[in-house]
This record gives structure tokens, C-alpha cells and sequence, in this order.
């Protein structure tokens, strides 16, 4: 435990010498600089145009210049309400027009990137900044400055990462940080059914949400996301180690000596990854319906007298959709080990073999160490997967059965996502929807973190290069 | 060299290999069953049941109904095929482009910022996808890729993000020795040669690997599809329109429509899965072990 917090220590410490050195490096450039460092604080990249670097030069102005236009044109005009969310709520102007009023919806998501932008204009003053310093030290020293020829060709070899990244990066940036962070704020806002943006303002609230998903009376949210959670943790569990030690056994089975005609029996179970799971599993939830083939047919034999409730008993439901699961998963499990258990060299069995040992000895003391050895990072992204593991509880039981008991529309086999977008959809609850989702984002980062650590095979990212 | 087993031994053998093929029949057989049913189901004449659910499992009449109700003329059914094809095959060319220039990038290079921007991308990985489905919604409805816009607005959330999924691909790269970099270098080639010329051709399986899953992502689609094509049935993609032919309260007349339909989308997939199963094994293995 003190070992950890004064690695904290020591980090918050080099950060805050590491600003320190920044700052201090941004005056001696300032103080030590020619006239066109001074005034390239202001108009960034007016150095290396005058220094004739103008492709670095033109591209500092063009950023500056961009980032100017778009705050007076637009960001200041929301970025100014971002405190309040807007005052102004839709009414009608004495002359008996509609008055429109403020969007809550946008000041808060052109705030953000307004503020986001600042951030990053912040980043590029500071690059100009050296770029500028490296120059003053290059003409110095007599050495030549890279031409534009010369720029652009770097683009293509030492540079050509950042070419290639520049573009996957704006696209996570505008489709997942962008609305990660709008939606982590919404969940400190009022935003839901009553507080519809344009119509009506929705405004800070502070922690009122989460005290809501934690209290327990009447309305609150609190027993319906306990309830919820136990179930997803159970599900995530039997989902993965399930299917992991079945897909063995039957990755085994095929692999077994003597067995003929090994890749028709792969195929036939690898069919259920080719069909789309949509028109599979919405089948198969069909054939479980009160109505459908399976109670017919227990019925018809007589083994039953009335229909099984599959899908409106929470019990019955929950069981057969990790059983159904087994279905889905355990052909992936078993592509995943038929490869690696040939990996295990034969000779180890053949010894344990002279020795005595039967196959549940083997499998136990030589093939199930090596398989958790190999594919522990697998088991850690196949836990996570299932605990969003959105398709498979939605197309097989919707969530359901639903329950008085369970606020915002929830049912017994709902998981936490699944739950999310019942909120978003059918509610528009979205300030709950985003506490939901920041949950979700909790118990996947501790549990990534908590099995991370007890990996045993700890990652060597060179090792194979 | 090889001694003859004794008897005993042998005949213990054959059981045990006897039980394994029964094990594995009745598996088959499962696995098979809801197929068969679907083919079986999407024959069945209108006469039983009009279409409807039926309790029993070989029609009494084989007919092509259902199949004829798909091609028919009021019938949206190709419509929707089309939306979902020409999705899928957007996204799954621009997500290999993406995924490989990522992966590539962080497999060959060491940047300022390198192992920050992984991290990042781990914890950004853990907020669940849909939490940001309201948000995006908006921002598509600003550009009018919704509803009537639907179809160009699925393509661009299909990969504009996919560049976090490059795990398995930089996994890949990482295997293919540096050396051979250095060699193309020293020949004079720069890094953008060696991504084309050298690179790419040695990584055929996880390039096909990467198309293949991104492009049976966008058949089962049904959240997002479903949010941003509300209510224009002219931009549904085959999950949206045929989750509606199942769950809605019209479902019992639809269900053999919905068994046809199934079997329409299933089988071209299913052929072309086949015959890439090959890579598709190489890809998830590799993917599983380097994690």
C-alpha cells in the first residue's frame, strides 16, 4: 500500500515539474528569441514562415486562423451558457410568435468542443513554441532547415505514422470521445422525459443522479440496479468459463486420436458463427415461446402438462440463457483451442502416459495449466465482452420478464447495457441512462484491472519481434 | 516399429471412440437443429397456419409461399437486402484501411505518446458503445444522416471508430520480423513502400480476417440501425425490418416470411464465411493468445 501511493506521489510530482520545465522553457524562448519567435506567440507560425518553412508555418496559421473563426462564429456564442445550460426557455413573443429559446443540447455539446478545442489550440501554441526554439538552435549551429520537399517526403517515411493515424484519430475523437464526454456530463444534468431540449432547458443537478440510482425507496433506482448487477456479474461468469471449459472438452473430443472426418464436425458447429446471430437466435427464442415447438412437442409426448413459462418465469429465463449461450459460444471456444492444444507437445502425455496417469490426471496437470496460461488475456476479453454481451439477452429474451418491482422497465434477465438502452429508447431517461452507462464503464475497468494483475502471462510486447 | 497394441487396450480404444462419435452426433445434431427448422419452417405452405408460428415441425405441405411473398412486388425485402449490402461492404473496406494503418502505425513506430495514446484507447474501449448513441444520433441528424440519410450515416458509424480494434492486426504485425524492415531500408524503399510493397502482401490472412469481420458485423446491426432509420422504412437494414416481421403484434402472419428471409441472408454469408473460414480461425486464435 505505501509503496503505491508514493509511486502517486512520485508521479504527481514529476507532472507538476514536468509543467514546471514547460513554463520555464516557454519564457527563456521568449526572452532568448529573435523578433519573429516574439511574435509567433501571437500569430502562430509567423517564425517558420519568415524562416521559410511554410508548410510548418502555413500549417500553425491555418490552425490559429481556424480556431478563431469557429469560436467567433459559433463556439463562444454556446460556450458562454455552458455554467447554466441556457436561461431561456421556448415561449412566445408578445406578438404571438414562437420564441425559441435556448438548447440546452447544444450549449452543452458545442460548449464541450469548444473547450476541447481550446485544450487543443493550447497543445499547438506550445508546438509552435519549439518549433520555433529548434530553428533559432538549427540556424545557430549553422545547420541547414529541412525544405518543404523535404517535409513532405518525411511524411511518407520517418513521419508516416502520423499520416496514417491522423485520420482514425479524428474519426474515434468526433464518434467516441466526443460523445463519451457529453454523455458523462449528462449525467450530472436533469436531462430526461420532462426536460426534452429544444422544447424545455435541462440544467446541472450535481450528484442528485447518483444518489438516485443509489436510494432505495419507492422510485429510486437503487434495488432495481443491485438486482440487475448480481445478474450481470453471474451471467458474464457462467457466459465465459461455461462456454470456455465446454468449447474445450469439445475441441478435445475432435481432436481426439482416431476420430474421423474432423473438419465436418468444426464446420457444422462453426455454422452458428457464419449466420447472422439475428436470424438465428431470434429463431430459437421463438422455439422456446409458450406457444412454440418445444412446450408443442413436450406436450404432444406427454411430458408435460401445461406450457414451461421459459421466457416469464425469471428463473426458467435466466437458466436457459446461459444454456442457449452455450450454443453460441462454444464453437468460438473451440476454434480458439483446437490450434493451441496442438501446440502442447505430444511427448509430455506420452511421459505422463508411462507413468500412469489416466486423461482426467492429463487434462488436469498438463492440458488445463497451459490453456489458462495461453489464453487468460481471451478469458479476461471474453468476461468483459459478456458483460455487454448486448445481442444475445436482447434477441433471445428482450430482457424480460418485466416486474413491478423493477423501475425504468427493467426485467429479470436484463443486463446493465441492455437496461441502457431500454432507458434511452423506451423512457428517453438519458441523465439515468448515462449513470447506467458510467457503471457499466466501473465494473469493466475493475474488473479488467483486478484480473490484469493475476494474469500469468504478463505481456512482453517486444518479445516476439 | 510400431508394436501391435494389445487386445485390451484396442478394445477399450474402440469404446471410448465409440462414445466420442455418438457425443459428437448428438452435438451435431443440436447444433443443426434450429437450422433445419428454419429451412423446414420457411417451406411451409400459407395453407397451414397462413404463416403463422405452428407447433409442429415438418409442414404438411412444402410450398414456396414465403419466398414468393419476398420477391413479391409490395414486398421491401430486396430493398433492405441491397441497404445492408452495400453497408456492409463500406464498412468493411474503409474498417480494414483504418484497422491497418493503426495497426501498422503502433506496430512499427515508436512515438512521443505511443503507449498514452493505447491507453487511452483500452479505457475509452470500456464505456459501453450505446452510451453515446443519443449524442450520435444528434450529430448525424445535424449532417441529415438519418432516417432517408440512414444509409450513409450507418457507414460512417461502422468504421469512423473502428481504428481502436486493431489488437488482433498490430498483434499480427508484430510477429513479422522487424529485420525484413530494415532490409527493404537499407534498399532504398521508405515506410510507406514497406506498408505497401512488403508489408501487406505477407499479412494476406489478418487483412482478410479484418474484411471478413467487419463485414458480418452490419447483418446483425440492430441498435444503432434501429435508432437512426426510425420510423423510414425505405433505410432499414434485413435486422431492423425483420426483428419487427418477429416481435411486433403482425408477427404471426410474418413468421415463414421471417424463416425465408432468414435463409436468404444466411446462406450467401454462410458460403462466404466457409471459404474463409480458414483465415477467420488464424485471426482469433492469433487475436486470443496475444490477447
Amino acid at each position: 500500500m505505501e509503496k503505491k501511493s508514493s509511486g502517486v506521489f512520485a508521479k504527481v510530482s514529476a507532472f507538476f515539474k514536468a509543467v514546471a520545465a514547460n513554463l520555464k522553457e516557454i519564457g527563456t524562448t521568449f526572452t532568448e528569441g529573435d523578433w519573429k519567435t516574439k511574435v509567433s506567440y501571437v500569430i502562430m507560425g509567423f517564425g517558420p514562415l519568415m524562416r521559410k518553412q511554410y508548410l510548418r508555418g502555413a500549417a500553425f496559421l491555418a490552425i490559429e486562423l481556424g480556431f478563431i473563426y469557429y469560436m467567433v462564429s459559433f463556439g463562444a456564442f454556446y460556450l458562454k451558457d455552458i455554467t447554466t445550460l441556457g436561461t431561456q426557455g421556448r415561449g412566445f413573443n408578445p406578438d404571438g410568435t414562437v420564441s425559441y429559446g435556448d438548447n440546452s443540447f447544444l450549449i452543452l455539446l458545442y460548449g464541450l468542443l469548444s473547450l476541447i478545442l481550446i485544450a487543443l489550440l493550447i497543445l499547438v501554441w506550445r508546438m509552435n513554441i519549439s518549433e520555433n526554439r529548434r530553428e533559432e538552435q538549427h540556424i545557430k549551429e549553422g545547420r541547414p532547415l529541412p525544405t518543404v520537399m523535404h517535409d513532405i517526403k518525411s511524411l511518407l517515411d520517418e513521419k508516416f505514422c502520423f499520416t496514417l493515424l491522423a485520420i482514425p484519430t479524428l474519426g474515434i475523437f468526433v464518434f467516441i470521445v466526443l460523445p463519451i464526454i457529453f454523455m458523462i456530463c449528462i449525467a450530472f444534468t436533469n436531462y430526461d422525459a420532462n426536460h426534452q431540449a429544444p422544447a424545455q432547458l435541462f440544467t446541472w443537478v450535481g450528484l442528485e443522479n447518483f444518489k438516485n440510482l443509489f436510494s432505495f425507496g419507492q422510485a429510486g433506482f437503487g434495488g432495481t440496479f443491485i438486482t440487475i448487477l448480481i445478474w450481470t456479474l453471474i451471467w458474464a461468469f457462467f457466459a465465459t468459463f461455461l462456454n470456455y471449459f465446454m468449447g474445450m472438452a469439445v475441441a478435445i473430443l475432435i481432436n481426439k486420436k482416431g476420430i474421423k472426418f474432423k473438419k465436418l464436425w468444426r464446420t457444422i458447429l462453426v455454422m452458428t458463427i457464419a449466420v447472422p446471430q439475428f436470424v438465428s437466435l431470434l429463431y430459437v427464442s421463438k422455439m422456446f415461446a409458450a406457444d412454440g415447438l418445444v412446450n408443442a412437442y413436450l406436450m404432444k409426448w406427454g411430458i408435460i402438462k401445461t406450457a414451461i413459462p421459459f421466457w416469464t418465469n425469471a428463473t426458467y429465463a435466466k437458466i436457459l440463457i446461459i444454456v442457449l449461450n452455450l450454443w453460441v459460444g462454444i464453437p468460438y471456444v473451440m476454434l480458439v483451442c483446437t490450434g493451441l492444444l496442438m501446440n502442447i507437445p505430444e511427448d509430455l502425455y506420452e511421459s505422463a502416459r508411462i507413468d500412469g496417469a489416466n486423461p482426467i490426471q492429463m487434462f488436469v496437470k498438463i492440458t488445463l495449466p497451459y490453456m489458462l496460461f495461453v489464453t487468460g488475456p481471451f478469458l479476461l476479453t471474453q468476461f468483459t465482452g459478456n458483460l455487454n454481451n448486448f445481442n444475445v439477452i436482447y434477441l433471445l429474451s428482450g430482457g424480460g420478464p418485466q416486474h413491478m418491482k423493477l423501475v425504468g422497465g427493467a426485467g429479470y434477465t436484463d443486463l446493465l447495457v441492455t437496461w441502457l438502452y431500454k432507458l434511452t429508447i423506451n423512457d428517453t431517461n438519458y441523465k439515468m441512462a448515462a449513470v447506467i452507462g458510467i457503471m457499466v464503464f466501473a465494473v469493466t475497468a475493475v474488473v479488467s484491472l483486478v484480473v490484469y494483475g493475476m494474469l500469468p502471462s504478463v505481456r512482453d510486447e517486444e518479445g516476439f519481434q | 516399429m510400431k508394436e501391435k497394441e494389445p487386445k485390451m487396450h484396442m478394445q477399450h480404444r474402440r469404446l471410448s471412440n465409440a462414445i466420442a462419435y455418438a457425443v459428437l452426433i448428438l452435438i451435431s445434431l443440436i447444433w443443426l437443429f434450429p437450422f433445419i427448422c428454419l429451412v423446414l419452417q420457411s417451406f411451409r405452405s400459407y395453407t397451414e397456419g397462413g404463416g403463422a408460428m405452428v407447433n409442429y415441425l415438418l409442414p404438411k405441405k412444402f410450398s414456396l409461399d414465403s419466398y414468393k411473398a419476398l420477391f413479391g412486388e409490395e414486398s421491401q425485402f430486396f430493398k433492405w437486402y441491397g441497404n445492408t449490402l452495400i453497408i456492409a461492404t463500406f464498412v468493411s473496406i474503409f474498417q480494414t484501411i483504418f484497422i491497418l494503418a493503426v495497426s501498422y502505425s503502433l506496430s512499427r513506430f515508436r512515438f512521443k505518446g505511443r503507449e498514452l495514446l493505447m491507453r487511452f484507447w483500452l479505457i475509452l474501449g470500456m464505456f459501453p458503445g450505446f452510451l453515446s448513441m443519443i449524442c450520435l444520433y444528434f450529430l448525424l441528424k445535424q449532417f441529415g444522416l438519418t432516417q432517408s440519410g440512414a444509409i450513409p450515416g450507418l457507414i460512417l458509424v461502422g468504421f469512423a471508430s473502428s481504428g481502436m480494434g486493431y489488437y488482433v492486426c498490430k498483434g499480427y504485425f508484430d510477429t513479422i520480423p522487424k529485420s525484413l524492415d530494415e532490409a527493404a531500408r537499407i534498399d532504398g524503399a521508405n515506410r510507406a513502400q514497406i506498408f505497401g510493397i512488403m508489408l501487406l502482401p505477407l499479412s494476406k490472412p489478418i487483412v482478410i480476417y479484418t474484411a471478413l469481420v467487419a463485414f458480418m458485423a452490419p447483418w446483425c446491426d440492430y441498435i444503432f440501425a434501429s435508432y437512426i432509420a426510425f420510423g423510414y422504412s425505405d433505410s432499414y437494414n434485413v435486422a431492423v425490418a425483420m426483428y419487427r416481421w418477429v416481435n411486433t403484434n403482425d408477427y404471426q402472419g410474418y413468421f415463414t416470411r421471417f424463416c425465408a428471409g432468414g435463409i436468404l441472408i444466411a446462406v450467401p454469408i454462410t458460403i462466404l464465411f466457409m471459404c474463409l473460414q480458414k483465415y477467420y480461425v488464424e485471426g482469433v486464435t492469433g487475436g486470443a493468445v496475444k490477447g
